[in-house]
């Protein structure tokens, strides 16, 4: 003897079932439709302004057509340097620190107080760079965005360092040792190079974010529409050219941002999949 | 914090005048191990363990798996605590207590080769049996490729690899990988060289291979070896010792061994009634 | 061979011997850094409370529900921007959570490998744009679409609750909560995802035992991620309230208090980009500070809270 239910409760189960999977799918194609639009639109709005001289000339006067941002595009790469220059070596230390000596509750501490600081807004982190570098100074400076930034990387780098020492088999850190090699030579000879290319991925997409960001900029390294390379003057930088550029009532602005846009988008995707690529070829399915 | 405990741990021994420290030449064994006792957490992996290690001879450690003849052998070389153990006991090496030593030295005297070959993957074959020279700060590019050759030779792998130095040590079949592994651990001129299941990975001729490799090693090298092969530990050592749940139940010349256990619990493992 | 016990046992260990001095130093070096990193997050606040402590000792807890801000009469009230940025926030999640839970399912219950990999990418993708960029976009495209489709659709069929009305402009808090929607989707979900996936497989085949369809099974799944999901949500939320040129961009920065979606307003994080680097008296800086001081402290409690959660609940299943 078989117990059925009733015909029309299996209907509206079956039609349940079908109508709320469709709409996971849907869900997942609005999801992933802003990507493209994104993309799409930048890359037809910003590749018509986008030329050589983009790169290479300075700003027009105001309502003048063309020019470029090459004051930007320098201004940028010294602060994200400079950044890199403070960052690296405070994210990569703590970070060596926290894979090879931090399973207590200093090293639990210091990963969550990294954790928190990789949250903290970067329009706050823009506030505390103005407190401490601004402020003594008494004006804005490349030096102040590129101290803003060193304290935005520094969480990704410290992460990264510490997930990819991890990622390296203890077997061979067995062997080093067993050669009667001490254990520091181990890990900065033998670790570290073994774990390069990750951390180099991963050091390429905190200085990728750090070359996207804006807000901290604003009031730090504040703009700048000539050439300075100068630590100690304001400076110029693409994002805030972007912000500039894209409320002023000028089409030709309007295209240059778009077209800076399209640059720093460029930037982040080719880094990303590099990154993708990496931790996928290297460590197999570890990675998510 | 492993260090700090095994300092806890040692038992303070009886006070002996540093005049008689010329008497340890006369001491026949390269190593001792006395009433050591090995710990992961609060399991006990090796239970008040003493024995003597033979200056240039083969000793072979059997016993069936989870016995602690791993962990035995970690403890000769300061690798137990790597891997987050700790420990109570004297390990001697040449009479000076190796616990009492920097590790990084120890380990020099006292080379491992590990049950998987596991080269140095982002270096050469040549790199790879230099990088202990190397990262012990022999700068002497002579004398580096002077040693190499030796040790690779010593290893039995020079005629195979002496065209491809430069390739990397990924590229050599498993038995290859772990001769090269052993010439990277008599690279740095070990006095011991610990042995954990060199070749429980490897095909019946790369096992072989390295059998015939430390027939050759023990004319300059103390060796121990940990085998769960028993026809193995019959055919390389001149000494064997049974292990069992942590405990040295034997240890004999591996021909009485094999022949007349006066153990019967050796017994029962050597013909396989167990384990 | 015989086993004697040893001849000789020489002295017991000296503290310093057994140590190798280079391991010492470098663990020392380490340490010092990590420090640092620990020593920053202190600091930050720390310079925060001092910048901001003027205006929390002259306008207290007043500061949090006044609208007066006036930096010549040298008073100050965020309550319009508390408000814009709760607002658009929750906007953002009303909007977020349920695409993000459907992508999650997507992802973990229904896609094959071969598929959830490309998908996964490229909502991480998503995450990796900068918000500049995102603001941009929401400038030149998202407004005149809220401003010409979305708004006169949703006055014209919902305009009688007064929340979905307000100024035909474009700019304001829904399409601040459109960017934000979008931007902490990818957060949302790839933790939704992940505690998902790590609900084990027995819980699944249980059900497809009982003849359950799938979606009834993945109703199951859900309810036992439910807590994980909470927290990915804290952090999607945590990552609204601090985002600052996307919605800068898009929010209309007016600072009044409207119900009205459609209605321009303004946001903590807004006020900070547009009047931080004009701020010219004492008091005014020392009030933006104290802005910055409440968008760090909602952040940290809404991260602490969410990681508490998620972690709570991955490490049950992860045994």
């Amino acid at each position: 003897m078989t117990i059925s239910l009733p015909l029309h409760m299996q209907r509206w189960r079956k039609f349940k079932n079908v109508f709320m999977i469709g709409l996971c799918f849907l869900s997942a194609i609005v999801v992933i439709a802003p990507l493209f639009i994104i993309f799409g639109y930048t890359l037809s709005q910003g590749i018509g302004a986008l030329n050589l001289d983009f790169f290479i000339h300075m700003p027009k006067p105001v309502g003048e057509p063309g020019g470029g941002m090459a004051n930007a595009i320098v201004g940028t790469l010294i602060m994200v340097g400079l950044g890199a220059v403070f960052g690296l070596p405070i994210g990569i230390m703590a970070g060596i620190y926290l894979a090879e000596f931090g399973k207590n509750a200093f090293g639990f501490t210091v990963r969550f107080l990294s954790d928190v600081l990789s949250g903290i807004p970067s329009i706050v982190v823009g506030v505390v760079a103005y407190i401490l570098v601004v402020m003594p100074m008494s004006h804005f400076s490349a030096f102040a965005g590129g101290v803003a930034l060193a304290i935005l990387m520094i969480p990704t780098i410290t992460r990264t360092t510490e997930e990819m020492i991890r990622l390296v088999p203890h077997t061979l850190r067995e062997s080093s040792l067993a050669l009667g090699i001490p254990s520091w030579k181990t890990t900065l000879r033998i670790i570290l190079p073994t774990a390069t290319k990750g951390i180099t991925t991963g050091i390429l997409l905190a200085l990728a974010r750090a070359a996207g960001e804006t807000a901290p900029l604003l009031f730090t390294a504040l703009g700048n529409r000539f050439w300075s390379t100068s630590l100690n003057e304001p400076i110029a930088s693409l994002t805030v050219f972007i912000y500039d550029y894209a409320k002023a009532p000028f089409d030709d602005w309007n295209r240059q941002a778009w077209a800076a846009a399209f640059v720093l988008i460029a930037m982040v995707f080719v880094v990303n999949l590099a990154f993708r690529f990496v931790t996928r070829s290297r460590y197999g399915t570890s990675h998510n | 914090m492993e260090l700090a405990t095994i300092e806890e741990l040692e038992a303070p021994t009886m006070e002996i005048p540093q005049a008689t420290q010329p008497e340890i030449k006369t001491i026949p064994e390269k190593m001792i191990a006395q009433n050591l006792n090995c710990f992961f957490g609060k399991t006990q992996a090796i239970k008040n363990v003493t024995l003597s290690i033979p200056t240039q001879k083969v000793l072979a450690i059997i016993g069936p798996s989870g016995c602690g003849k791993s962990t035995f052998l970690r403890s000769l070389n300061r690798m137990h605590e790597v891997a987050g153990g700790t420990m109570t006991g004297t390990v001697l090496l040449d009479g000076l207590n190796i616990y009492d030593s920097d590790p990084v030295v120890v380990r020099r005297r006292v080379g491992m080769v590990f049950q998987k070959a596991n080269p140095f993957p982002m270096m050469s074959i040549f790199d790879n049996v230099a990088a202990g020279l190397r990262l012990n700060g022999l700068g002497d590019k002579n004398k580096v490729n002077e040693i190499v050759e030796r040790s690779l030779k010593q290893a039995a792998l020079w005629d195979e690899v002496k065209d491809s130095l430069n390739k990397s040590g990924m590229s050599l079949s498993g038995g290859q990988q772990q001769r090269l592994c052993i010439a990277r651990t008599l690279a740095v001129d070990p006095e011991v060289v610990l042995m954990d299941e060199p070749a429980s990975a490897l095909d019946p001729i790369s096992t072989a291979k390295i059998e015939e490799l430390i027939y050759d090693l023990k004319k300059n090298y103390t060796i121990t070896i940990v085998t769960h092969n028993m026809q193995q530990a019959a055919r390389v050592s001149d000494y064997t010792a049974f292990f069992y749940v942590g405990e040295l139940i034997e240890v004999d010349d591996t021909k009485t061994m094999f022949t007349a256990p006066r153990k019967k619990r050796t017994e029962d493992y050597i013909t396989g009634r167990f384990g | 061979m015989k086993i004697e016990p040893p001849v000789l046992v020489f002295p017991s260990p000296s503290k310093s011997r057994n140590r190798n001095i280079g391991d010492l130093v470098f663990k020392n070096l380490t340490l010092v850094f990590a420090i640092v990193v620990l020593s920053l997050v202190f600091v930050m606040a720390y310079e925060m409370y001092k910048g901001s402590s003027l205006s929390i000792e002259k306008f207290g807890w007043r500061f949090l529900w006044t609208s007066v801000w006036d930096p010549v009469k040298g008073d100050f009230g965020a309550l319009p921007y508390v408000y814009g940025t709760i607002v658009s926030s929750l906007v953002a999640l009303v909007i977020a959570l349920p695409l993000s839970i459907g992508v999650s399912i997507f992802l973990s219950e229904l896609a094959p490998r071969w598929l959830e990999r490309p998908v996964s990418f490229m909502v991480e993708l998503l995450a990796a744009i900068p918000s500049i960029v995102y603001g941009l976009w929401g400038m030149f495209v998202l407004v005149p679409v809220v401003r010409k489709f979305i708004g006169p659709f949703i006055t014209r069929y919902l305009g009688f609750i007064p929340l979905f009305n307000g100024a035909p402009y474009g700019f304001g808090m829904l399409a601040a909560g459109i960017v934000l929607a979008i931007m902490i989707l990818p957060i949302i979900t790839s933790i939704s995802r992940d505690v998902m996936m790590s609900i084990p497989n027995t819980q699944r085949e249980a059900a497809f035992a009982l003849g359950a369809t799938k979606w009834e099974t993945t109703k199951i799944i859900l309810s036992n991620a439910k807590s994980g999901i909470a927290g990915a949500t804290l952090l999607g939320l945590g990552r609204a309230i601090g985002e600052t040129m996307a919605v800068t961009m898009v929010i209309g920065n007016m600072p009044q208090i409207s119900a009205h979606l459609l209605d321009p307003a303004y946001s903590m994080a807004s006020v900070l980009a547009n009047e931080f680097s004009e701020a010219t008296t004492q008091l005014y800086l020392s009030a933006l500070i104290e802005i910055g001081l409440l968008l760090f402290a909602v952040r940290i409690i809404l991260n602490a809270a969410a990681r508490l959660i998620v972690w709570s609940v991955t490490s049950k299943f992860a045994q």
